[in-house]
């Protein structure tokens, strides 16, 4: 029943991530991003892909929760959510990759959160220089407020634009950055 | 970038969000939708002349009920499509039925009347114009559903493009329905159902270009 208890455990975390919880939302990023290792590692070993690549995939799997986890439907399972997104980013990789779909076998939306892996590498990616491939703006407001942990108010003053647009930016940053680690992740 | 570092830079300043944003995308797209096809409907085309007659209310009425409970039962499917692992939830079945409907309905009158009168029935004074106007008052509509769905995530693109075009094609058939004078269930069967049903398989083919995130 480890799977049920991973399943309760991962959906209060989400709720509660939903609420604004900033150490639920990290904790949760952190527990799934160990099962994304476990699950890309293996989809990947079977086609002869590394633990970067793996490790590439993880971080636009992690990006695509936090942007999209207003599409959680609390009363849904999680599990069938994730594993959802999971294969989405895999198979758009495998797609760019120019592998073949049939190398991704039917599965079943637990395999997700079967396993987990902490042994985490570096991606091929580096934060601070693909802010600065963003609009100046979106780079501002992301490296103040995410990164360095500065209010909105603060970030507002440190790149000259209002809150609201502050705000703004970050989504919109946060998208255009998910865009910019698939692009990198290309081989 | 070490993961952890990503997960800590994502973890800062965490908001909350707002869970209705899928639907009310949605509702949205609906609302604009209906008013455009309408608008379109009304400045191209006109109003049919004899809507005060009891005959031409009957058919408004039914022609809007069928548009309607396509979009209806195809947009409750949309917004469970938008998110992703959603297309687990949807059974094309009930999208189809007011399809079913409308054709057991035509199916029924087709064998009640003497068969010379087939041809009028089925084929009407105007085939040609509903083929090309409900594609047409569609384009519209889809692009605005097509915006809402990507406020979202949805993880089959193929099946969403298509509930997108099958929305975009009832709504359509709201606003052309208030112009047309082809009053025979046969004729609405085939040609408002065969149009939305087009408008679904363009939809299925649009969906993965336009829907990727």
């Amino acid at each position: 029943m480890a799977s049920m208890t991973a399943e309760t455990e991962l959906k209060g975390l989400m709720l509660a991530s939903q609420e604004g919880d900033a150490a639920a939302h990290r904790m949760l990023l952190e527990r799934l991003s160990r099962h994304l290792r476990a699950y890309y590692k293996g989809k990947l070993a079977q086609i002869g892909r590394g633990a970067t690549e793996a490790e590439d995939l993880v971080q636009e799997a992690v990006l695509a929760i936090h942007a999209q986890r207003h599409t959680f439907d609390p009363g849904e399972p999680l599990t069938p959510w994730l594993h959802a997104i999971a294969r989405y980013k895999l198979i758009d990789f495998l797609r760019r990759n120019r592998a073949f779909m049939a190398d991704v076998p039917i599965e079943e939306a637990s395999e997700v959160t079967a396993r987990d892996d902490h042994l985490s590498v570096e991606s091929s990616l580096d934060l601070r220089r693909l802010l600065k491939l963003l609009p100046e703006k979106m780079g501002c407001a992301i490296e103040a407020v995410k990164v360095e942990g500065l209010s909105v108010a603060e970030a507002a003053r440190r790149c000259r634009i209002s809150e609201s647009s502050v705000k703004v930016n970050i989504h919109r940053g946060l998208r255009a950055l998910a865009t910019l680690i698939a692009q990198r992740a290309q081989t | 970038m070490k993961t952890d570092e990503l997960i800590a830079a994502l973890s800062t300043n965490v908001e909350p969000v707002n869970r209705r944003v899928v639907d009310r995308s949605v509702g949205i797209a609906l609302a604009v939708g209906v008013v455009v096809a309408i608008g379109i409907t009304l400045i191209a085309l006109g109003v049919r002349s004899d809507l005060t007659t009891p005959r031409a209310a009957i058919f408004l009425f039914l022609k809007l009920a069928f548009a309607i409970g396509t979009v209806g039962a195809a947009s409750l499917y949309l917004t469970r499509l938008a998110r992703p692992g959603g297309e687990r939830r949807v059974s094309a079945g009930f999208a189809a039925l007011p399809f079913a409907a409308i054709l057991l309905l035509a199916g029924i009158r087709l064998g009640q009347a003497p068969s010379s009168h087939w041809d009028e029935m089925v084929m009407g004074k105007d085939w040609l114009e509903c083929l090309i106007s409900i594609p047409v008052i569609a384009i519209v509509p889809f692009a605005v559903v097509i915006w809402a769905v990507r406020q979202a995530a949805p993880t089959n693109l193929v099946r969403t493009g298509a509930f997108s075009g099958l929305v975009a094609g009832g709504v359509s058939a709201i606003g052309y329905a208030l112009h047309c004078t082809d009053d025979s269930l046969p004729f609405v069967a085939l040609w408002y159902g065969g149009t939305i049903v087009l408008c679904t398989l363009a939809g299925a083919i649009l969906g993965p270009r336009l829907l990727r995130w």
